[in-house]
């Protein structure tokens, strides 16, 4: 009967857990290997990122200069690593700071209804009916080139998805029963809101964020390549791709920088598959 | 005698479908589920079989099975399936697709998701006319125009040429219908087809299949968890469990003299409008759940819920054999010959104490609830929901009122009015001499602790982050109740015995509970409190029979032992009829009628609680069929809101009538009460 059965074995837990885990573990790999790679990169760096050394200029890679030198004759390899730094700095940042105040927003504009409601929301549509990057550039523009500026600039066009989506994610919790029951056992607001909305409505955020780092990274690339976002000497890929993107005989000044892009942005999306995955209390008991 | 009687007296050569020793498995990370092990039975032609079981049972899956529907993981790894002689395991691809849709038919349980939404439903109808072949389109459009006005869609003309989402979900099963019977079947597999209509549609449809089988001669398999829906449109039914078919037999004899004991537990688990009411009103429930897939028992698969089993039962697996002419059953205890009693349960001896008549707990006067909503576009009239239209209700201390009516009639609004979820837009609610209407939410917040509620839902009505330990402990150490530590849990163990829960699944989350179990929890936090006042929001109505019967005991118990009062919402009125001193049937928001239980189903006084009554599927019984769906609640009809469907409306009906006591204790909103009432029902 049933044992003549031909029937495939149960898979086994190590084959299960690479299948759910497996892709979110290099992401988490790649992710954590360029925020060693920018905490060390001092100690890792052949050279000083801003040597310049012009009678060396657009070596090829080779013993000395691993991923060979751009226009001024500074290595490249020593500066993709100090440029990890600021990626990851803008990348973490922006998002960090926008998630933070678009939720507040939106989670605030859920709970209060009514005007502050509308008033949250059609500020919200204001920013998002630009085109991000364009307003985000206009704004870069207008402060000024330098780091900071261009953080500040991403941060206006960065909050309103997260408004967008806390508000959505709090209404949601909002007409659940056991937010209804919370009400009926006489629970205070701000412990409905802390202990069954916020628990329940983050887990999309927090993908979400995890997810839109790595945006964050290629959009900050993006300004600093148009020539926006660092102060010249100031090793970041985005430039440094800039500075290449003439050179097709020297096709190691700009490809590199760009590789370290898709790494980096394809680490963190990985990462926020596995973090979605994790965060779903049904999936993870299994 | 009906059509499908007479077929059955000269028996066809071919039956339409035979289904031997099928077994159908899912393959799981942790080893085959056995969904369906062993079962047979035999559909001729224009017969009409019932497949009765739990969630679980593999009843839903055995008709995917007949389809040849099933998708990976699961798979049909035995047994012989043939459909008029042919044998459809044998069936390629292709040949099984110019038979789906053409001589067999199915129709899925979820009427919203049925339907393609981006197609309009002529073409919806015809293209399995035309696909197979059967007729050129002209002919294809009038035969769907036919069908539809056949399933009694109003103006078929025009109603074939909308959308999906244009229709109500009744309406939609109507078109479902429609789509299995366009080619003119020879067999009608319809998986639980009205679980998710209201009473009133379900008795329609009900009424329709039992015509189509009659007058097509089409033979119908019709999965159901209600042996009532099931009794009242078939002759016979398999009742499976764990996978088997534990009981065969002619439905009619199932449900008086029940030979499996699981069937028996089926069927003494639901309370029948159509009996008496015992003093007795605890329900059959057996304990236990069903057994793991992967780990089946030995002997009887039901042996270890089992109330009636022997030392063999746990040894020796039953086969289904033959305990009287025509019936079958896989039970030793019966094939032995033993008969299982009618009834059973302990109850509490003696009849309920009547309500001690004093002030009411909570009385409701004028009640309104209109819900805006946001205009179609800027310059379209402002629309608005009318949910509730003016509720006047007094419940007294130990009293239990039920509130019935169809979907859309106001009850769950009036349930989140009376514990102030939302507020009330005109009207007032006293409870205990305190007005909460218009009171602010910190007002009311110490009420609270007096004044609980249990949700429909079991699976969104507890917090999936925290665990029942986290959640049960809530409300004590908010309303200051117990301190925290040791006599937090001290309490949160108490309150999960209480509902028979183990207290030792404190650091357990929800979703590693049953619904029965989180209905449970649910009812535990409610009680965490010790409220006076419970409103329960249709606390049944997601779960298993079975189930229901073990939470309607506990409710009755916890009632006994706490003197509770309970606000009791449902759609089910045998339920209703079996737990509730009184009876509140809405209709549009408003009070129809209002009475004692028991006289109310004895003898309804409006022509709405009359045909309400009436729709109860009970085999054997005729019903005065409702016509039609309620009205939209964005305009109220004026007059009585009931004239527009009302069998005996009269000009003298376009002023509303009053809710007037027209006997002691008996309230009606009707200008001819009790005109149109038992002797309608009867007939």
């Amino acid at each position: 009967m049933s044992a003549s059965l031909a029937l495939p074995a149960p898979r086994s837990r190590r084959a299960r857990l690479w299948r759910r885990y497996g892709l979110a573990g290099i992401g988490a790999g790649i992710v954590l290997g360029w925020v060693l790679v920018a905490v060390l990169a001092p100690w890792l760096a052949p050279y000083p990122p801003d040597f310049v050394d012009v009678t060396n200029r657009l070596q090829p890679p080779s013993g000395q200069h691993w991923l060979g030198t751009d226009a001024l004759g500074r290595d490249c390899f020593s500066r993709l690593l100090f440029g990890a730094r600021i990626s990851l700095l803008a990348g973490i940042s922006v998002v960090a700071l926008g998630a933070a105040f678009g939720t507040l927003v939106g989670m605030v504009a859920a709970y209060a209804r009514g005007l502050a409601d509308a008033a949250l929301m059609r500020l919200t549509d204001l920013v998002l009916c630009f085109p991000p990057i364009i307003l985000a550039l206009a704004i870069a523009a207008a402060l000024g080139i330098g780091t900071t500026n261009t953080i500040i600039a991403m941060l206006v066009v960065w909050w309103p998805k997260f408004a967008r989506l806390a508000r959505a994610l709090a209404l949601v919790q909002r007409s659940q029963e056991y937010v209804e029951a919370a009400v009926v056992l006489g629970l205070k607001p701000a412990r409905i809101l802390g202990r069954h909305i916020v628990p329940n409505a983050i887990g999309p955020l927090v993908v979400l964020v995890t997810l839109d780092i790595g945006n964050a990274i290629i959009t900050f690339a993006g300004l600093s390549f148009l020539g926006l976002g660092v102060v010249p000497p100031t090793a970041e890929w985005g430039a440094m791709v800039a500075e290449g993107r003439e050179l097709v005989e020297q096709w190691w000044v700009a490809t590199f920088p760009g590789l370290a892009i898709l790494t980096i942005v394809l680490g963190f999306n990985f990462l926020g598959d596995g973090v979605r995955d994790w965060l779903d209390p049904k999936a993870r008991s299994r | 005698m009906t059509a499908s009687d007479r077929r059955e007296a000269k028996p066809e050569a071919v039956p339409v479908l035979e289904v031997e020793d099928l077994r159908t498995v899912f393959l799981t990370d942790a080893g085959p589920v056995r969904a369906v092990d062993g079962v047979s039975f035999t559909v001729g032609a224009g017969e009409t079989l019932g497949i009765v079981g739990e969630s679980g049972s593999g009843k839903s899956v055995t008709a995917l099975s007949l389809m040849r529907l099933l998708e990976e993981p699961a798979r049909i790894v035995g047994g012989r399936l043939r459909f008029q002689g042919r044998d459809l395991l044998a069936m390629r691809p292709d040949e099984l697709r110019a038979l789906r849709g053409d001589r067999m038919a199915m129709v899925f349980q979820d009427p919203m998701t049925g339907l393609n939404p981006v197609i309009r439903i002529l073409r919806q109808l015809t293209e399995p006319m035309t696909g197979h072949g059967r007729f050129t389109p002209p002919e294809a459009r009038r035969r769907a125009i036919g069908l539809l006005g056949r399933m009694g869609i109003t103006a078929p003309e025009r109603s074939v040429s909308r959308f999906p989402h244009e229709f109500s979900g009744g309406m939609r099963q109507r078109v479902m219908l429609a789509m299995g019977f366009a080619n003119d079947p020879a067999l009608l597999i319809a998986d639980e087809p009205t679980t998710a209509l209201d009473v009133t549609i379900q008795a329609q449809i009900l009424d329709l299949l039992r015509q189509l089988n009659a007058e097509f001669g089409t033979a119908i398999v019709l999965i159901s968890h209600d042996l009532g829906v099931i009794g009242s449109v078939c002759r016979r039914v398999a009742v499976m469990y764990a996978g088997e078919v534990v009981e065969e037999a002619p439905t009619a004899e199932v449900l008086e003299d029940p030979r499996h004991p699981y069937a028996w537990a089926l069927v003494n688990a639901v309370p029948r409008i159509d009996q008496p009411l015992g003093a007795d009103r605890r329900l059959v429930s057996i304990e236990g759940a069903p057994p793991d897939a992967l780990a089946l028992p030995p002997g009887c698969r039901f042996a270890p819920r089992c109330p009636f089993k022997v030392e063999r039962c746990e040894r020796e697996h039953p086969p289904l054999a033959e305990v009287a002419p025509g019936r079958l059953a896989r039970c030793w205890v019966t094939q032995a010959g033993q008969v299982l009693p009618k009834s059973g349960g302990a109850g509490f001896g003696g009849a309920r104490p009547a309500p001690a008549a004093a002030e009411p707990l909570l009385s409701v006067r004028g009640l309104v609830k209109h819900f805006p909503l946001p205009r179609e576009s800027f310059f379209a009239p402002k629309r608005v929901v009318h949910a509730v239209n003016g509720i006047d209700l007094d419940l007294k201390r130990g009293e239990t009122l039920g509130i019935v009516g169809e979907s859309g009639c106001g009850k769950s609004t009036l349930a989140r009015l009376v514990t102030r979820i939302h507020a009330p837009t005109a009207g007032s609610i006293t409870f205990d001499g305190q007005e909460i209407a218009s009171a602010s939410p910190a007002a009311i917040r110490p009420l609270r602790r007096r004044m609980q509620m249990v949700f429909q839902d079991p699976y969104a009505s507890l917090n999936p982050r925290m665990t029942i330990g986290d959640t049960l402990a809530e409300p004590l150490v908010a309303h200051g109740l117990a301190r925290r530590g040791a006599e937090v849990r001290e309490r949160v163990g108490e309150l999960l015995a209480t509902v028979g829960l183990n207290p030792a699944w404190v650091s357990r989350f929800p979703h590693e509970f049953s619904g029965g179990q989180r209905q449970r929890i649910s009812i535990a936090r409610a009680l965490a409190l010790q409220p006076e006042l419970v409103v329960a929001d249709e606390p049944i109505s997601a779960l298993d029979v079975n189930i229901q019967a073990q939470i309607l005991n506990l409710m009755l118990d916890l009632q006994q032992r706490m003197g509770l009062t309970y606000l009791f919402i449902a759609h089910d009125l045998a339920v209703v009829r079996h737990l509730c001193d009184r009876v509140a049937v809405l209709y549009l928001g408003q009070v129809m009628e209002s009475a004692p239980a028991e006289a109310l189903f004895a003898r309804p006084l409006h022509p709405y609680t009359a045909v309400l009554i009436s729709a109860v599927p009970v085999p054997g019984r005729t019903r005065v069929v409702l016509q039609g769906e309620p009205p939209s609640t964005l305009v109220l009809p004026t007059g009585c809101p009931f004239r527009t469907r009302c069998p005996i409306a009269r000009p003298v009906c376009e002023t509303p009538p009053p809710l007037a006591e027209h006997e002691a204790g008996r309230w009606a909103a009707c200008h001819f009460p009790g005109e149109f009432g038992h002797a309608g029902v009867a007939a």
